[in-house]
């Protein structure tokens, strides 16, 4: 981890936009783009505090990208914030959705859609593997952490395990591996 | 919206909401039991043209709840099945999050969060897999991907690049 500037500590209204913002350009899933928004553009977070929030959100109940942002949320502007970050991300995205909900069944037959769809689509799917690669190479995990995240990554990407057997059935390894790194240090 | 369905969405969805561990889209079978098993409210090829519509638009994926509500109950089946799928985890979530901040910087805290983070980076991976499997329906869907993939980990370019590209590409050649 280098010395940086101190990292920027947003306002109330600056966090309801971004998370707002987020919410709207959000293709393929939520994570991928409040790391980008929040780790490179705005830098309010490291890559690693994002992914330990992450994490966090993973193993409590409920969708992890509204886990992680209450907790985001929370530690920026308490209650206040915590309300103000999930309820911004769900807003926008649910109102372009009762548009495309109508669209659609009027028009998700016509092939131009369905062209467009599936070409963004493909793309998004490229985007979430490319933020993987991504945060990998800035965390630099050391070998034990790595296969953990590589287990996680074949059981719920390709052996299909049902996602609460692979976290919860994971947490115990990466723990100790993580007991163990910090331990040594 | 019936009375009758309203209740339904609200207990149906708030019981998947407290066990879906790992996120809304692990328990994306459960919600097909509900909502084209149990309830008959959809035929199979409705539930997963639904599905593909989230997928496509923006925002958290659990929203494919609200497109379910809206089938049987237009904008308040939406808002029902989404709340009824958000609400009862968040105040599980908050109460957690005020939890670690009094706990901050205790060791055992940090191991357990250091030790969650390979598994929540490998899920985001193994997310972009479970979509790619989706969309990989020839060559050229595939080389998008790839390419996207790459250009997004390699540079630092907004990736709404490689999502127009890919509408463009779609456009012209799907």
């Amino acid at each position: 981890m280098t010395d940086d500037p101190p990292r920027p500590v947003p306002t109330l209204l600056d966090m309801f936009l971004t998370y707002g913002r987020i919410g709207l350009i959000g293709f393929g899933g939520i994570n991928a783009w409040a790391r980008r928004v929040l780790v490179e553009e705005k830098r309010w977070l490291t890559d690693q505090e994002y992914a330990e929030t992450l994490g966090l959100g993973q193993v409590l109940p409920g969708p992890n990208a509204l886990n992680a942002a209450i907790m985001v949320g929370d530690r920026f502007h308490g209650t206040a914030g915590a309300i103000a970050a999930p309820v911004a991300m769900f807003g926008g995205p649910l109102i372009l959705l009762a548009g495309l909900a109508m669209f659609y069944d009027a028009y998700g037959e016509v092939q131009v859609v369905k062209a467009v769809l599936a070409g963004v689509a493909a793309a998004a799917a490229g985007m979430v593997l490319g933020t993987a690669a991504k945060m990998t190479q800035k965390l630099k995990p050391p070998p034990t952490l790595l296969a953990v995240g590589l287990c996680a990554l074949v059981a719920a990407g390709l052996l299909r395990v049902p996602l609460p057997y692979v976290v919860l059935g994971l947490a115990p390894f990466g723990i100790a591996a993580a007991w163990q790194v910090l331990r040594a240090k | 919206m019936t009375a009758t369905i309203f209740w339904q969405l609200v207990l149906g969805f708030g019981a998947i909401s407290l066990v879906s561990v790992g996120g809304g889209i692990a328990v994306l079978p459960e919600m097909h039991r509900l909502v084209v098993d149990v309830h008959g409210w959809m035929s199979d090829a409705d539930f997963a043209r639904r599905f593909a519509l989230a997928q496509a638009a923006p925002g958290p994926n659990v929203l494919v709840v609200g497109l379910f509500g809206w089938h049987v109950g237009g904008v308040l089946g939406m808002l029902t099945a989404t709340l009824a799928m958000t609400l009862p985890t968040s105040f599980m979530a908050f109460g957690f999050s005020r939890l670690r901040a009094r706990l901050s910087g205790r060791f055992w805290l940090r191991v357990v969060e250091r030790g969650l983070v390979p598994i929540a980076v490998g899920l985001i991976g193994a997310s972009g897999l479970i979509l790619a499997q989706g969309t990989a329906t020839g060559w050229l869907p595939a080389v998008v991907t790839a390419a996207s993939a790459v250009f997004v980990w390699r540079t630092d370019f907004s990736p709404l690049w490689v999502l127009g590209a890919g509408a463009i590409i779609g456009l012209a050649f799907l």
